[in-house]
């Protein structure tokens, strides 16, 4: 499963990062920054491919030695950032793009709270819960 | 021969393309054919099980020039069945046979020209049953003939087609195999080297075959395949065959791959002696190789990273042991080997355009290279400890010799890497080299952020280099970014990292800054925390002299949250207290003691005049806190996201014409301050910048100022005491807190804070404790003095100038209330002394501080005036306007002396008289009474009492009452009405001068209370001049008078009193007969259309001055309804003929031209008219004169007074009947 999973503002700030192990939290911090980079680079491509923006799911992003990185954007331009181990062979694109349309679908029920403020950083248990089923359990 | 032919064919074979169709749904495709011509030998011919599919004999041709049938029969037929027969045993059914006719072969054949046997006959005949394609005729293939060259290409196209059918049935026999051997995979003898060899066998014929894509595809199989196996064992799954990738790996040479196929590398696979890296590193080269075939070297970068990632992935899946730093190598090798292949086959331009797919590679490169250095001890400052040499040592050996292909060039990847690992100088400049080459390709390629993440490992290098300079400007480039996206983490680890550097580089103030940033974050721990807020406090406490202050920005070490005004009203007057407790939020870890606080203020005079409680009354609207929004500096978004809110307004354009609207939208009123570049604005703006700002405390004249504040950790409440000295507006501008040599300063508060003190002269005001004032009645009045900035010492007192109509009613217990004037709490209270003389009343004030308020109250009496003294008032107060009519209001004047003034006070009060009064003559022939009416226009119950009315000039007259109460209720709203008769013994007086008067009190109080009330009246012409008497006569022989039929008015009018002396002057003419005679004019007239007047309505009388004289005037009416009518009414007026002069005492209402319009005046006004007259006589003077001037002559009606004509028939009512035949008329009529 993923060990980091990051909700990013349209203006690129962090709504929501988790990642476990948490002592390499800094680690995925500049890793998913790193990652918007391709995260750009991808939405403008697509714009320009005529502008199919049906497809919401970026793909991989970027592997690293021991990361693989995956992107999706709302229509919106809210990121998703999911990075999962690379040692973990499982995990298929079409698990992971169920796992996007699952957080999708939890971030728009968080941005449906009326109490939540768009912009705000998510603190939603609901979120959370759906955020932790998808992570590594450690220990 | 037979050479020269296989060389000319095998030349020309490729020439010419076919279309290759395939098994399995394949796309067919057009390939050119190329073959190896090879003498048959039986041993070459493939025995069972043998793959090999690149030196297989696809096609098995027998050439013969024979052209002797007898030849042919004796040797060559039987060696070709030998051929045959030897190609069935190996079960080869792919021959050719080809007959070389020469033309010397024919001529011999000359003689014999049979049909059907010629030797292609006969060779057809015996071996080629049902297959006559099998023989071929080739003629004269040496000579330059048509026909030659037809016969060729017949042979050519036999030949390819042939040699593909063959082809594609071997190949897909392979294929099979193939096949089937990959299903044995499970079994345990299975090897996958084995089978890589096959699979690789396809792959080498697609690639002769020129296809490479096809080619490819079997190396991606195999790929797939390993790396499934692999992963198989990561879940448990082993094959024994994976033993030998499992051993330690020995050598890292990384990636060859500039050789086409690496011989060495496949016979190791061949053997099963190849490791996981050897095998990766063959099948990479191999497609590698076919990618650059197929013109697609940016695969092969992609793919590069892939591999070279799950290579990585593998070993340590399969648990390979290997040597610390040996996988870096190889990786880095790899990396370099690919770099270098693709920049082999691609101008410098492809490579700019493509940097996107390299520059990958070159990261991981540098990645691995910088721990490589980190490893092997040449990154430190110190050098390679005796450990690190023989870490490097062993890890060069790993990389062995280095390959023939790259001896000769100088930036083999080879060399590159054992150069770096060489010597430290060396090192950095491959690592530095590397890394600029990543950063400027990311750059180019905008990727931005990874390219500062290059950076900052950079940094990193410079730091553990010594070099904090440079790392600093590479810090800095990153921590904006991250700063400007709001990542928070990075953002501390990387300012962490810049407060190293500050430090070692001594930059004080910078470091001071960013250790305050540290401090106050909350993504660090309490004890990092506290480490660089001890940091702060070290410096600060040092000694030193001013020059070493340091100023550094506040938000960085408190929030200023909110600020309150107390008042809240943030206005005083001058000299006052005005509180403002300033909220700070403290950032730090721990309480710091802070010297001083202190906020400066710019003080602007205020302008104008200084009208304290109006200014008060306006700042209401200033909010007495101010709440400061700061967005977070730790988490959450940054301050690009919380820049200035949207300043909306909406407009409307209409059409200048008809004010219809043409169209509407929404503006953004400060969109200089939203569309402002976020980059290139100040570093003020954003709170938790970098660099430190030059803060400069300005000094102002005026401070507030806190000493020795103990800051807690978050929240803190500062107050101050602001100075309020000067009347004006003071605005706070900047915040200063001073820890020792630090300061912290809060350059602009914003929004901005102000406060007012204003001045205020002493005001007094004196109104009604209740409204309205009511005349008549002692009355308490409100007396408040606002001091101002005067201060009421004892011995000052107020100067009432009495006024008659108004005494100040002295009281025992008048007592003063103090309070001040802005919190209306506290209040004191004073006996007032109050002196009465003859002119003035003074009232000595206790002494009161300034800007307080002091009241007290005073009873007054407003004493009513009767009669004509009543002053119409200027205005008529709006709110009584329906209650008291104008005249209804007294305005006494009095004016106060007052000790700070040297003007006196002129105080207006309205008072209101609680009754309106009215009077009116009564009369029964000849007697009269007087009916008074007093009506209560107040809110108040009063009582009335001893009601009297006297006349004041004649007296003869006597007033009998003929009320009976003595006292009476007369409630709100109601009246009360009072009636005498008048009785005189001699002759009543035409006028009479009456008083009425009263006493009156408020319900329910005792006798004391009751009040006088005088009410003066005059009454003119009260003699009953004429009586008017009328009856109704029945029409003759009747009984009654019945509607619809003619009736006879009898009136009947007599004098009942000689005119009296002014009256004859006036309106009684002298006839021509000498009778003195007063023309009358009657009328009769029916408002209420029960009559109608058949005849004349109206004429004239002439009255003979005779007491007695009569006159009588018959008059025909009809009823017009039955029942019982009132009579019609009958007015009597004075005729007055053009020639005698207008009445002086004529009313100006009266004063008509049209007689008419005099006529339709109905007679109930008369009582009204009266009344005016009374009061009015006097004044309408004047404007009588004017209208005698303008001369109207015109003979003219005038009104008689009430009174002076009195109607005996009035209101009497006379019975109808109803017409008999009422009922048969309507039959009639319809």
């Amino acid at each position: 499963m993923a060990v980091c999973i990051a909700v990013i503002a349209k203006e690129n700030y962090p709504l929501y990062i988790r990642s476990v192990p948490t002592q390499n939290e800094l680690k995925f911090h500049y890793t998913v920054h790193t990652s918007l980079d391709v995260v750009e680079e991808k939405i403008s491509a697509v714009g320009k491919a005529l502008g199919d923006q049906r497809e919401l799911y970026l793909g991989l992003l970027y592997p690293t030695e021991d990361y693989k990185v995956y992107g999706y954007v709302t229509n919106s331009k809210v990121k998703f950032v999911i990075v999962v181990d690379s040692s973990n062979t499982s995990l298929r694109d079409n698990e992971i793009r169920s796992m996007f349309r699952k957080l999708h679908n939890s971030f728009t029920d968080v941005m449906c709270n009326p109490f939540h403020n768009p912009g705000d950083p998510i603190q939603s248990k609901a979120f959370d819960g759906i955020v932790s089923g998808m992570m590594v359990q450690t220990g | 021969m037979r050479s020269c032919l296989s060389s000319l064919s095998s030349q020309q074979l490729p020439r010419e393309p076919m279309e290759w169709r395939r098994t399995y749904g394949r796309a067919p495709k057009m390939i050119h054919l190329e073959a190896n011509f090879v003498q048959f030998k039986e041993e070459l011919l493939p025995k069972d099980g043998n793959k090999a599919l690149l030196t297989f004999p696809f096609l098995h041709i027998y050439w013969t020039d024979c052209c002797d049938t007898e030849a042919y029969k004796t040797s060559v037929k039987e060696d070709m069945s030998r051929w045959q027969n030897s190609l069935r045993v190996h079960g080869s059914a792919d021959w050719v046979i080809i007959v070389v006719e020469t033309n010397d072969t024919k001529k011999k054949n000359k003689t014999n020209i049979l049909p059907r046997s010629s030797i292609v006959d006969k060779i057809r005949s015996d071996f080629c049953n049902k297959q006559n394609d099998r023989c071929v005729v080739l003629s004269d293939p040496l000579k330059d003939s048509s026909r030659s060259q037809e016969s060729w290409n017949s042979l050519l196209l036999k030949l390819r087609t042939l040699l593909l059918m063959s082809f594609t049935k071997n190949l897909g026999r392979f294929e099979d195999d193939m096949r089937t051997l990959r299903e044995k995979r499970t079994q345990p003898g299975w090897s996958f080297c084995e089978y890589f060899m096959v699979q690789e066998e396809l792959a080498f014929v697609f690639e002769m075959l020129q296809q490479f894509e096809d080619a490819l595809v079997q190396y991606d199989e195999l790929d797939a395949l390993f790396t499934q196996y692999v992963l198989n064992f990561g879940a448990g799954d082993t094959a024994n065959w994976l033993g030998s990738f499992c051993a330690p790996v020995r050598c890292w040479n990384g990636l060859l791959l500039r050789r086409p196929i690496d011989m060495e590398k496949r016979d190791g696979i061949q053997r099963g002696e190849a490791s996981l890296l050897d095998l990766r590193s063959y099948l990479f080269s191999r497609q590698c190789t076919l990618l650059i075939f197929l013109q697609r070297p940016w695969e092969v970068t992609q793919r590069a990273l892939e591999l070279l990632h799950n290579c990585v992935q593998e070993l340590r899946l399969l648990e390979v042991s290997v040597l610390e730093g040996a996988l870096d190598c190889w990786v880095f090798l790899s990396c370099l080997e690919v770099l270098h292949r693709i920049e082999g086959c691609c101008d410098q331009a492809q490579l700019a355009a493509n940097c996107s797919h390299t520059v990958g590679l070159w990261a991981y490169a540098t990645d691995k290279l910088k721990s490589l250095g980190e490893l092997c001890g040449l990154v430190s400052d110190k050098g390679p400890t005796s450990e690190d040499l023989n870490r490097t040592v062993d890890l060069l050996a790993g990389l062995g010799d280095e390959r023939p292909e790259t001896v000769n060039s100088l930036q083999s990847p080879y060399k590159k890497l054992k150069e770096a690992l060489s010597s430290v100088e060396a090192f950095e400049r491959h690592y530095l080299e590397l890394s600029h080459a990543a950063m400027e390709m990311y750059r180019a390629i905008s990727r931005m952020r990874s390219a500062r993440l290059v950076g900052k490992s950079l940094a990193e290098f410079y730091m553990r280099k010594g070099d904090p300079e440079r790392a600093e400007a590479f810090l800095q480039e990153a921590l904006k970014s991250y700063v400007s996206e709001g990542w928070s983490l990075p953002v501390t680890h990387t300012r962490k990292q810049i407060a190293e550097c500050q430090k070692l580089l001594g930059r004080t103030e910078d470091y001071l800054q960013t250790s305050a940033l540290l401090a106050g974050d909350v993504n660090l721990t309490t004890e990092e925390r506290k480490h660089f807020c001890q940091e702060i406090l070290t410096f600060a406490s040092k000694s030193g002299d001013q020059s070493q202050k340091v100023s550094l920005s506040m938000g960085v070490f408190a929030q200023l949250t909110r600020l309150q005004f107390c008042p809240a009203t943030a206005s005083v007057h001058s000299g006052a207290v005005l509180k403002v407790e300033l909220t700070l939020r403290c950032l730090m870890p721990v309480s710091v003691r802070i010297q001083q606080l202190a906020a400066s203020i710019h003080f602007d005079l205020e302008h104008g005049g200084t009208h304290g409680r109006l200014k008060g009354a306006q700042r209401q609207t200033n909010p007495g806190t101010v709440d400061f929004i700061h967005s977070s500096s730790s988490a959450g978004p940054p301050s690009s996201a919380g820049g200035p809110s949207l300043e909306l307004d909406e407009i409307q354009d209409r059409s200048p014409s008809d004010n219809s609207l043409n169209s509407t939208g929404v503006v953004c009123k400060n969109t200089h301050l939203i569309m402002r570049r976020h980059d290139s604005s100040s570093p003020s703006d954003t709170p938790n910048c970098v660099s430190p700002l030059a803060v400069t405390m300005k000094e102002e004249a005026q401070m507030l100022k806190v000493q020795d504040v103990m800051l807690e950790p978050g929240n803190n409440s500062i107050v101050f005491t602001a100075p309020s000295g000067q009347p004006g507006t003071y605005t706070l501008r900047q915040l200063c807190a001073t820890v020792g040599q630090v300061q912290f300063v809060l350059p602009h508060i914003y929004p901005s804070v102000q406060y007012e003190v204003y001045s205020q002269e002493p005001q007094l005001t004196v109104e009604p404790l209740s409204e309205p004032l009511l005349a008549g009645l002692p009355q308490m009045v409100k007396f408040t003095l606002l001091t101002g900035h005067y201060t009421v010492k004892k011995g000052d007192a107020l100067q009432l100038s009495n006024t008659d109509s108004m005494p100040i009613l002295p009281s025992a217990s008048c007592s003063a209330r103090i309070s001040n004037t802005a919190e209306m709490s506290d209040s004191s209270v004073f006996v007032l002394s109050i002196q009465s003389s003859e002119k003035v009343t003074s009232i000595s004030l206790p002494s009161t501080p300034p800007y307080h308020t002091l009241e007290f109250q005073l009873e007054v009496l407003c004493i009513i005036p009767s009669g004509s003294e009543i002053r119409k008032p200027m205005e008529p107060p709006q709110k009584y306007g329906k209650l008291f009519d104008e005249v209804h209001c007294v305005f006494p004047q009095m004016s106060i002396d007052c000790p700070w003034s040297i003007y006196s006070t002129l105080l207006a009060l309205t008072f209101y008289i609680p009754f309106k009064t009215k009077h009116s003559l009564l009369s029964a022939g000849n007697r009269k009474y007087i009916q008074v009416c007093v009506q209560n226009v107040s809110d108040v119950n009063f009582t009335l009492a001893e009601v009297k009315l006297t006349e004041k000039q004649h007296a003869s007259l006597e007033l009998q009452s003929l009320n009976t109460k003595t006292q009476q209720l007369l409630c709100s709203k109601h009246s009360v009405f009072c009636l005498w008769e008048v009785r005189w013994k001699d002759d009543l007086p035409s006028c009479l001068q009456c008083v009425f008067s009263a006493n009156f009190s408020p319900f329910n109080q005792d006798v004391s209370a009751f009040k006088p009330f005088h009410y003066q009246f005059q009454l003119e012409r009260v003699t009953t001049l004429y009586s008017v008497r009328a009856e109704i006569l029945p029409p003759p022989g009747e009984q009654y008078c019945r509607s619809g039929f003619l009736c006879g008015l009898e009136v009947c009018i007599t004098r009942l009193t000689e005119p009296a002396e002014g009256e004859t002057g006036e309106d009684s003419k002298t006839d021509t007969d000498g009778l003195r005679t007063t023309k009358l004019m009657y009328e009769v007239a029916d408002s209420s259309s029960n009559w109608a007047v058949c005849g004349k309505s109206s004429g004239m009388v002439s009255m003979p001055m005779t007491s007695n004289a009569t006159h009588k005037v018959q008059i025909e009416v009809m009823p017009l309804f039955a029942g019982h009518l009132p009579f019609p009414k009958i007015k009597v007026l004075k005729y007055l003929p053009h020639t005698a002069p207008v009445a002086i005492q004529s009313d100006p209402d009266s004063c008509v031209e049209d007689t008419l319009s005099l006529l339709d005046k109905p007679l109930d006004d008369q009582g009204d008219t009266a009344s005016i007259r009374s009061r009015g006589s006097v004044h309408s003077v004047g404007s009588n004169e004017q209208q005698q001037q303008k001369g109207v002559a015109m003979p003219r009606l005038e009104p008689f007074s009430p009174g002076q004509v009195f109607n005996h028939s009035h209101a009497r009512q006379v019975l109808v009947l109803p017409a008999t035949d009422d009922h048969i008329m309507e039959v009639n009529a319809t």
